[in-house]
Parts: C-alpha cells; sequence; structure tokens
C-alpha cells in the first residue's frame, strides 16, 4: 500500500480581493522509503499542499481534496483526534527557518521531550534518554549540555539539527522537509542533506524534500515533482527528469541552470510567475513558453502519459521537441 | 601612477561608449571635471580599485564584565579591480565579504591598509577634499541581497531613481533628471511607464533591476553587487544575470561580485577570491581556481555545492564542524579544526598567501596554505565544468 497517496488536493484561500486557487489539483503519492521531491519557484503551491496534509493552514484556506489518504487512514475525512495521533507521530515535517521555528523561551531539551511526551508512553528518565539518543543521532556533539541550552544559543546549523531531532523522535514514517537548508551555507547545507539522507536511509522513513534548488534536487532526490503555479507539471525520476525534461517549463527552468549554461548569456524564461489578478486561461505556463500555440492559450492541458512524466502540457517534450503532430 | 589633482572621471554619460576600458572619456557636466580623467583613458590597465593589505575591525564590549573584544572583520585582503572585470567574493556567512562590500563602497573606513580607488588613496585621515570624495562615492555603486528591503515603499520608481542625482548633481534640473530615469529604465529592461510606480507593484527580479538602475543613475564605474540574485527565483536569477553581463559590455562597468552561490560565481566571475573568516585563503582567476582549487577549504567549498546533474559522481569532502567565532579565531591557519590535511605547523603559523604561477594561463594565484591540494596527489577534479 502506497504509503501517502493525495488524490486532487486544491486549497483556495479566502482572501479580500476574492478566492486564489495556491494549489490545483495537485497529486502525490510516496512509497515507504522513497525520497520525493517537490521542486518549484515561490508561489508554486508546494509548501502550501503539505501545510494542507499536515493541517497547518489558517481558517482562510479551503482544503478540498478526492483523498488524502496516509498509511490507509484518509486525513480529508478523519477526525480531529486521529489527525492529533498521526501527525507529528508518523508525518513529521521541519521548516525552512530553524530559528524561528524553535520556541526561544524554552530549552531544546524540554521542547525534544514535548513531542515524546505527547506521542509516546514514556517515563521521564526514559524520554530524557531518548532526547539524548536523538542529539547523538543528529549529530550534535554533548547532547547533554546542548539539551539544557536555549535556541540562541545554538547556529544555524545546529538549530536546524535539533529540529530534525524533534521531527525523527517518534520514528515517523514521512518525514517533510520544506527547504531545510536554504537559510544555511553550503558546507552546513552538505552537512544537513546528508544527515537527512542517511536518517532515511537508516530509519527507511519516507523523506518528501521541498526545494527550489535544481542541485540539491540532483544530490538527493530518486523522484521528482515540479509544480508551477499551484499546479502539478511534471513527475519523473529524477535521473530521466534531467535528462530529458517533459514539460517545457522543467526544459526552460534546467536550462537556466548557470552551471549548464554554454554561453555567457543565460537562457531565460521571460516575465513571471502569474499571480491571482492575472492568471492565464488555458495553461498556466502559455504566456512564457516557447513552444505555446492558440490551443495553449485557450484549452487548459491534461496530463500526458507516465511515459511522457504525466507532463501537464499539450505537446509534450520528446528529445527537446514538442510533439505537436502526435495530438 | 597615482593621480594627484582633481576630478574623477565622470564619463559615459547616456550615449555611452560600448568599451570600458577606453570608454572612460573626461568631462562631467557637474563636478570639476578637467582632462584629469585622461590618465586612465590613457593606461587602462590602472585598476579601478587597487586594495593592499586592507583590514577592518570592530570593538565590541561583551557586556558589564566582559572585557572589550576586537572583532577582526577583514584582515589583510589585496586585491586590484579593472575596468570590465568581475571580481567574485566567494565565502561563507561571517567571512567578511559583506564588510569588504562597505569598505570598497566608502560606507566604512579602513583601519589598516591601503585603499586606491580610481588612483585616489582612501584612508580614514581623509587625505582626501570633499568634492573628490563624493565623486568617488558616486563611482562606487552598491545593490544590496534583498529587493524588498532596499527599496523605499513610500518613493516611487523615479523618485527612487532620481534621489542619487538630485543629492549628488543638485545642478541638474529636474526635467533633465527625469530624463535620465526613464532612460535608465529601459537601459535596465523596464518599461518608462513604471516611473510613476511604486515597489510593491514589482515582482523581486523587476525590484532587483530597479535597484541596478539606481545604482547606475550615477554612472559609476564600479558596481559592488552583494549577493544580487540570491533573492530571486531561478526563472528570473538568470534575467537579471543576463542583464549585469549585458550592463557590464556596454558599459565597462566593473563588478565586484559578493555571492555564495558558486555556479552563478563560476558563470560571471574572471576572478574569484575566496575568503575565510576575515582573510583570503585563495584567489586567482575563476577558471584556475574552479578548476584546481589549491586551498583544502575551497575544494571543500566547491564539493559542498550541488551541482544540477544526478549523474554525476559524489565525491563529497565532508567539513566537520561550523564556522568559530570570529571574537576568537583558532591560532595559527584559522582553518586547522576544520581541515582534513591539518598538521601541528597548520596550528602554530599562520600560512602566507603565496602567489604561484598558473602554468596554464600565466595569471596568478595565490593560496594561503601550508599543505596546498594537488602538491601530492595532482588530482584535477571536475575539470569539465570550468569552462563557460
Amino acid at each position: 500500500m502506497t504509503l501517502l497517496d493525495v488524490k486532487g488536493l486544491s486549497v483556495d484561500f479566502r482572501t479580500a480581493n476574492g478566492r486564489f486557487r495556491a494549489v490545483d489539483r495537485v497529486d502525490v503519492s510516496v512509497e515507504r522509503g522513497d525520497v520525493l521531491a517537490i521542486v518549484g519557484e515561490s508561489g508554486s503551491g508546494k509548501s502550501v499542499s503539505m501545510l494542507a496534509l499536515m493541517g497547518l493552514l489558517p481558517w482562510t484556506a479551503d482544503i478540498t481534496s478526492e483523498h488524502m489518504r496516509f498509511d490507509g487512514t484518509d486525513l480529508a475525512r478523519a477526525d480531529a483526534r486521529t489527525r492529533r495521533r498521526l501527525i507529528g507521530r508518523d508525518v513529521a515535517m521541519i521548516f525552512q527557518e530553524p530559528m524561528s521555528s524553535l520556541n526561544p523561551c524554552f530549552t531544546v531539551g524540554f521542547q525534544i521531550r514535548e513531542a515524546l511526551k505527547a506521542h509516546l508512553e514514556l517515563s521521564r528518565k526514559a524520554r530524557q534518554a531518548r532526547a539524548i539518543e536523538l542529539l547523538e543521532l543528529v549529530g550534535l556533539p554533548e547532547p547533554e549540555r546542548r539539551l539544557r541550552a536555549y535556541p540562541h544559543q545554538l547556529s544555524g546549523g545546529m538549530s536546524q539539527r535539533v529540529m530534525i531531532a524533534m521531527a525523527i523522535a517518534c520514528q515517523p514514517k514521512l518525514l517533510i522537509a520544506d527547504e531545510p537548508t536554504t537559510a544555511l551555507d553550503v558546507t552546513i547545507q552538505a552537512q544537513i542533506l546528508e544527515l537527512l539522507l542517511d536518517l532515511q536511509k537508516e530509519t527507511g522513513m519516507a523523506l518528501v524534500l521541498i526545494t527550489h534548488d535544481m542541485g540539491v534536487v540532483a544530490e538527493t532526490a530518486r523522484r521528482v515533482s515540479v509544480q508551477y503555479a499551484g499546479q502539478k507539471v511534471e513527475e519523473q525520476g529524477v535521473h530521466a527528469l534531467f535528462d530529458e525534461p517533459r514539460h517545457p517549463y522543467t526544459a526552460a527552468l534546467l536550462a537556466a541552470l548557470p552551471e549548464r549554461a554554454t554561453t555567457r548569456r543565460l537562457p531565460s524564461i521571460p516575465g513571471v510567475v502569474p499571480g491571482q489578478f492575472d492568471r492565464p486561461t488555458g495553461c498556466l505556463f502559455s504566456p512564457r513558453c516557447t513552444f505555446a500555440d492558440e490551443r495553449c492559450r485557450r484549452v487548459a492541458p491534461d496530463v500526458a502519459a507516465a511515459s511522457l512524466g504525466v507532463a501537464r502540457c499539450h505537446y509534450p517534450l520528446v528529445n527537446g521537441v514538442a510533439q505537436k503532430a502526435a495530438s | 601612477m597615482t593621480g594627484s589633482d582633481g576630478g574623477v572621471p565622470r564619463d559615459r554619460a547616456s550615449s555611452a561608449p560600448r568599451d570600458g576600458s577606453n570608454g572612460a572619456a573626461p568631462g562631467g557636466e557637474s563636478t570639476g571635471g578637467e582632462s584629469t580623467g585622461g590618465e586612465s583613458t590613457g593606461d587602462p590597465a590602472r585598476p579601478l580599485i587597487d586594495a593592499r593589505g586592507l583590514s577592518r575591525r570592530y570593538t565590541v564590549s561583551g557586556g558589564l564584565f566582559a572585557k572589550q573584544a576586537t572583532v577582526r572583520a577583514l584582515e589583510d585582503a589585496s586585491f586590484t579591480l579593472s575596468a570590465g572585470r568581475t571580481l567574485a567574493v566567494v565565502g561563507e556567512s561571517g567571512c567578511g565579504k559583506s564588510t569588504l562590500a562597505r569598505v570598497v563602497t566608502m560606507i566604512e573606513t579602513p583601519s589598516d591598509g591601503t585603499l586606491e580607488l580610481d588612483g585616489h588613496r582612501v584612508e580614514a585621515g581623509g587625505l582626501l577634499d570633499d568634492e573628490t570624495r563624493s565623486a568617488l562615492r558616486a563611482s562606487m555603486q552598491i545593490v544590496f541581497q534583498d529587493p524588498f528591503g532596499s527599496l523605499n515603499p513610500r518613493q516611487t520608481i523615479g523618485r527612487i531613481l532620481e534621489e542619487p542625482v538630485l543629492i549628488n548633481r543638485p545642478d541638474v534640473s529636474a526635467e533633465e533628471r527625469g530624463r535620465q530615469a526613464r532612460e535608465m529604465l529601459v537601459q535596465t529592461g523596464l518599461r518608462p511607464e513604471h516611473y510613476d510606480r511604486y515597489p510593491h507593484m514589482f515582482s523581486g527580479g523587476q525590484r532587483q533591476r530597479i535597484a541596478v538602475a539606481r545604482a547606475l543613475m550615477l554612472e559609476p564605474r564600479v558596481l559592488v553587487l552583494d549577493e544580487p540574485v540570491s533573492a530571486l527565483d531561478l526563472s528570473i536569477q538568470s534575467q537579471v544575470l543576463n542583464l549585469l553581463v549585458e550592463l557590464q559590455e556596454r558599459l565597462g562597468l566593473a563588478y565586484l561580485f559578493i555571492s555564495h552561490d558558486l555556479s552563478v560565481v563560476r558563470h560571471m566571475a574572471d576572478d574569484v577570491m575566496v575568503m575565510y573568516l576575515g582573510r583570503v585563503v585563495e584567489s586567482g582567476s575563476a577558471e584556475d581556481v574552479f578548476a584546481h582549487p589549491r586551498h583544502p577549504y575551497t575544494e571543500a567549498l566547491l564539493s559542498a555545492t550541488p551541482i544540477a546533474d544526478p549523474a554525476r559522481e559524489r565525491t563529497r569532502i565532508r567539513l566537520v564542524g561550523e564556522l568559530p567565532s570570529p571574537l576568537d579565531p583558532p591560532s595559527g591557519c584559522a582553518f586547522h579544526p576544520r581541515c582534513r590535511k591539518a598538521a601541528g605547523t597548520c596550528r602554530e603559523e599562520r600560512p602566507t598567501l603565496a602567489p604561484e604561477a598558473d602554468g596554464r594561463t600565466g595569471s596568478m594565484h595565490r593560496v594561503a596554505c601550508h599543505f596546498p591540494v594537488g602538491d601530492e596527489t595532482g588530482d584535477l577534479r571536475r575539470t569539465d565544468h570550468a569552462d563557460r
């Protein structure tokens, strides 16, 4: 059974200027022990879809879905009690800003033990022992001393390690990491990514990594799902995606990477991601797409076959050429 | 070859000549531009920035009972930057790269060392007269990282662009200022009708264009770019990088490009300077440094940078630990606690930045290390990425 199976997830925000669709019919499926990267630019809805799953969105958000099955339980239909039991224990999440994710008023030890207290029936002593063990697991030296430290006494990298320790405290089946290294330096980023992958291998948990960095995707993920303006536009295995992107957006994004550049001038994508008021009809990428024609601007595309990376495109790319004749 | 007198050349009025090295025509309209500018025209080789042993220290009091301490934010940095070139400064947070930017743009005065900007010595004592000083300031402009924080939300774009002219060249008429601002909008890929809009109406990439436009209003010769694209999305990042390349080609600007993103640096830079805890640990042409890193820190930095190629064999050098406190830097080589090659000498003696000529290109490649990489193994990793 698939560990996480989300189908047709949409999130609408009620704003002062009307409704805004942040996530548009997104499917996510994650097997046990899988590493999925969700990649996209800001405003692509990559964080919001996962926050919806965790139930962390504010009341202004309307979440609709066919189902959001986690380990057999449909989180969209489950009562609050069931959700509370699962979330934080079997599904855990870490965030971009480790400094602001920790409560500055309590020691690190208190915050780690709190998670253990809420979800597991352990004695006080056992909780303390587990907390020490967790800090060792995430590679913090002198764990006993660190447990008594307050968040301001830790560096960014150390705070993120503490966050990871809290997240894996109850041995989750799924860990969602939302831009876990964006605020960190590259050498620290390398340490944290390595730690996450090591933990994933050791415990066999599934990992969903939300990021905007194609380099991070290439070095960590097994499968990649690309989001654009709230829609999933493509999903492929990591090698296939980098070798042969099917959606013009993915292709353009990869071409814009400085390290793939062959000339001093980078190929760039004209225009900007559509916002609330300039959402195009038809394909959302059509105003910026080099292959777009009349049909793209009028008719919203359906998803293509799995062999074409389930690309949400009328003319998925084959060998970098849009397949117009085929349709 | 030091210019002893008079105005900084104010060249490249709007009808800019396209090559910077000889585009430095004298005679700006407002500040005393007698033909002293000729000297930079005559010698395109003379660098716009010549820094020797540049240092900046801050005194911090550690609290009520703590002793005063000195943070050596920047120690002994020497480099030159000529027109049309890009020097990238690379390093992690706290390595002194932003301090360097502040010293070069004359926001901070150096505590030690000499800084020569366009032939004029800038010193703490103030050898410069006010006019030269403000002219120099105008020729060294800075673009900051965060385009959301660096533009005043209450000013229109026109007003933002005109402000530097208003302050530095009060004798330019309002009409002329407006014309210059609109022209600059076009030059930086915006539209003249954006003149009356406010910053919140623009996306991140457009705001960064506005920040670049503002920096260019005084026709500077050097742009200090402090992480100019790290707050931008990938698809927007390439647009802004292209704009910078284009402006450099057209106006012959020199860039001091500060970034932690090595793939961007590799794309943009001619020369690279790697910093660690306030000191330059390696410098050389970008090609050399990326192809044959000599300092173990540079090597680690390169190997830690994720490359968007899943098929690539990963040879990651793991750096243990974190950046030490700049208040209490390690003895000897500041990098030794994290270095995989550290030996006894490294703990005791600080290596000097030793120059060596690179065999292939003949350019200077300097490294501050007792045991530079490549001396014993001769392994040359990742050369395939070196060329652009």
